[in-house]
């Protein structure tokens, strides 16, 4: 194929140097992707540990079947991305093209729930800010901090997913024109570790944020 | 002296290769980059050195006559933001590093070409805004944007400032993590990691902490837009948030970042000094380490900008013992240097000036650091003038004389011309005299308890603030000498030659300016780095 041969840039050697070039800085663009959450799980964890009773009460307010549900669908999301590396592989271009279809309808699943979510808060005034409410909250100003956490966390993964939508278009519109083969598909694998990172941190954040102490058992 | 053929300038080299605007904006070449980058720093240093005039000329009298207090407090923060953030930061790495780095270890670019143009971009994006909230009136929350002040009082343009911090950091993050994946894969053929030259670990080590402390900065301030625009309270008690955390965060990075600062400037002396000594450096391993080792100590010791801001004593020692550890690998390398230059033949050039400032400054300035390191003493020096001189002389001091230095040793390389002789060591002398002048006495009016972030103070304290001001004259001087002269070289100066100084490092040995590949045929390296021979040696004459 043209394109793939001609994917070899100037100022590497050799195709094996440029691979191994892009795999070393995407894992290194992780890295710097854990620093950047990091800060927030920190925030997390320290206001966790100061107002253990105002989580728990509002963590009762996130919605445990629709946090749970999309837990799936982003779990399953992650296993069409990773055929779709697979099949790039192998070269079977409809194949590589059906499965980043199937991981963009999913990962759209996924935003479409989790904007049901939002909304669902808007309603019950438990965005941080002046109109913040929290019925039946134990401590509703630390309660706050649970919220301002909660839409900084899903926010920014959820903005991380819409970046990863529109890779994914771009990946569809060069699958179909047959870019990826045996010989060379490494954006798409590129793609699959920060498509699987992505799906990771909400691994994270569903216990933390829907799960931990839901009842409020800790008492005391 | 053996005469060397006389050095004629390359036909074709990157710098004429082609000539639109066009090749320049959307080039691909590092060193291209290099030189955007160079042009932008310098615009943001100049800017940044008016508000530091503005701040001197204030300070020359103990009333507040020049500026209001209000108009005071934005000045210092423009500052302070234009300075590190669009100055210090990039300066060595992005300019010097872009340049040399791929010349150095026999690449023919980085690893990502196109990524390190989108670097450059998103910084003059970062830029902008930063611009922009200045012509709209500025912040005055000052460099550090502590909370609560900056997410609720602050009446400045904290959100474009903010945004371009954040946006900035993200072109330092994309070229850390560059320079680490051009170091890991684009070595020539035979460059073992040890055969490195120094300035490569420097490099390697600054770059982990872009990639490790940037995206914390970055995301505190994300929830610092995030308080201030949409009142999603963090930091704020109002919102049941808790200051202290943000200068956890904040400090995260912000003191590593004096590393970013500082490393590739120790990178570049130990080149220079290497060179003008004509001697392999003293300790190359352990040169090389304690760049590592500083990086990661660097990120243990955050918590000694804390000791009064509510952190337990007992996180403080810890943190004030971890901060007297990380001084260790910064003397290491002052002994290798100076045992380097001991019995070597040693050349005193204008690059030499610089590396020696940088020496005597830095030393200074770390001492300093320790003094601020120990719970009892910082009590009585916090927010003083103590405070300031002491990070002026690691980042001005350490930072800038390194750029200077790097500057004028590898001016032959980046232009094909010489600078002026006599110039050069004039500014350089200046540089250093005005340098001490404007940032010593200030050591002495913060012992005696001078805070800092004020334009009114008591008239005993006008004498030390008098010298600062002169010696700030002298030091806008000296750096505006060079400029004028290193411009007036690129049409004027003497033809360099692929390698005036006998130097050893690969950019030697291709022609000055390089062409667009950098080197004609992929280099094989055969030996270690500063390997000395005859031949280079006859260049002392
Ligand atoms: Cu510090």
């Amino acid at each position: 194929m043209a394109s793939q041969s001609t994917a070899l840039q100037h100022h590497f050697e050799n195709a094996e140097q440029q691979k191994d070039a892009s795999t070393i800085g995407m894992w290194v663009f992780l890295v710097t992707e854990i620093m950047f959450f990091g800060g927030l799980f920190l925030a997390y964890m320290v206001y966790r540990q100061a107002y253990p009773a105002a989580f728990a009460s509002a963590s009762n307010k996130t919605d445990l079947w629709l946090g749970a549900a999309n837990t799936t669908v982003l779990i399953c999301s992650s296993l069409t991305m990773a055929l779709a590396v697979h099949y790039a592989s192998i070269g079977k271009k409809n194949l590589i093209v059906l499965f980043l279809v199937l991981t963009l309808l999913l990962g759209g699943t996924f935003l479409g729930v989790k904007s049901v979510e939002y909304h669902d808060k808007w309603v019950h005034h438990e965005i941080p800010g002046a109109n913040f409410e929290c019925e039946g909250c134990a401590d509703a100003q630390h309660a706050s901090l649970f919220f301002a956490c909660y839409f900084g966390m899903t926010g920014l993964h959820a903005t991380h997913m819409i970046i990863g939508i529109f890779i994914i278009l771009y990946l569809i519109v060069k699958a179909r024109k047959g870019d990826y083969g045996p010989e060379w598909h490494t954006p798409v694998e590129m793609f699959g570790l920060y498509w699987h990172f992505v799906d990771i941190v909400w691994i994270f954040l569903f216990p933390l944020l829907y799960l931990i102490d839901r009842s409020g058992g800790l008492k005391g | 002296m053996i005469t060397a053929p006389s050095p004629v300038l390359t036909k074709k080299n990157y710098l004429n290769e082609a000539h639109s605007l066009k090749s320049w904006l959307l080039t691909k070449d590092h060193k291209r980059i290099g030189i955007l980058y160079l042009i932008s720093v310098t615009f943001f240093f100049m800017l940044g050195g008016l508000y530091a005039a503005m701040i001197r000329l204030e300070l020359m009298t103990p009333a507040g006559d020049l500026l209001e207090s209000n108009t005071y407090n934005k000045v210092f923060t423009m500052h302070g933001v234009l300075m590190v953030f669009l100055f210090l930061i990039p300066s060595i790495p992005a300019v010097l590093g872009n340049f040399l780095l791929p010349l150095m270890i026999g690449a023919k670019d980085v690893a990502f070409p196109r990524l390190n143009l989108l670097s450059y971009y998103v910084y003059l994006a970062g830029g902008l805004f930063i611009f922009t909230s200045l012509i709209l009136g500025g912040v005055d929350t000052g460099w550090t944007f502590y909370t609560p002040f900056s997410t609720s009082y602050s009446n400045g343009y904290v959100l474009t400032t903010g945004l371009g911090i954040f946006i900035a950091g993200f072109s330092s993050i994309l070229t850390g993590l560059n320079f680490i994946v051009t170091i890991h894969r684009m070595r020539a053929p035979g460059l073992t990691w040890f055969r490195l030259p120094l300035f490569v670990w420097a490099h390697y080590a600054t770059s982990m902490i872009q990639i490790l402390g940037t995206p914390v900065v970055a995301v505190t301030l994300f929830l610092v837009v995030l308080e201030r625009g949409l009142h999603i309270g963090f930091f704020d008690p109002a919102y049941g948030g808790d200051p202290v955390l943000f200068q956890h965060m904040f400090w995260f990075y912000s003191h590593p970042a004096v590393y970013i600062m500082i490393l590739p400037s120790m990178g570049v002396v130990s080149e220079i000094i290497s060179t003008f000594s004509s001697k392999k450096p003293f300790g190359y391993t352990f040169i090389a380490f304690s760049s590592l080792a500083i990086a990661v100590f660097g990120f243990l010791v955050w918590g000694h900008h804390l000791y009064v801001a509510s952190q337990s004593v007992y996180a403080g020692m810890v943190f004030s013992i971890l901060t007297y550890i990380v001084a260790i690998p910064s003397a290491i390398k002052i002994f290798n240097w100076l045992a380097t230059m001991y019995k070597g033949s040693v050349r005193i050039t204008t690059p030499m000036l610089y590396a020696f400032g940088f020496m005597g400054l830095f030393t200074i300035g770390g001492l300093t650091g320790l003094f601020l390191a120990s719970i009892g003493l910082d009590v009585h020096l916090t927010d003083t003038y103590f405070v300031v001189a002491h990070f002026h002389y690691v980042m001005v001091g350490g930072a800038i004389m390194g750029f200077l230095g790097g500057i004028h040793f590898w001016w032959p390389k980046i232009t094909g011309r010489m600078y002026p002789e006599g110039w050069s060591k004039l500014s350089a002398i200046m540089v250093f005299c005005g340098f001490n002048l404007t940032f010593f006495p200030q050591f002495l009016v913060g012992y005696m308890g001078m805070p800092r972030r004020y334009h009114v103070y008591p008239p005993e304290f006008q004498v030390f603030n008098v010298l600062s001001t002169a010696g700030a004259g002298l030091l806008g001087v000296g750096y505006f000498v060079p400029f004028i002269y290193l411009l007036w070289s690129l049409k004027y100066g003497k033809l360099a030659g692929d390698n005036p100084w006998g130097a050893t490092g690969l950019e030697w040995k291709t022609s000055s300016p390089p062409i667009h590949q950098n080197f004609e045929v992929t280099p094989v390296v055969t030996q270690e780095a500063y390997t000395y021979t005859t031949e280079e040696v006859a260049h002392i004459g």
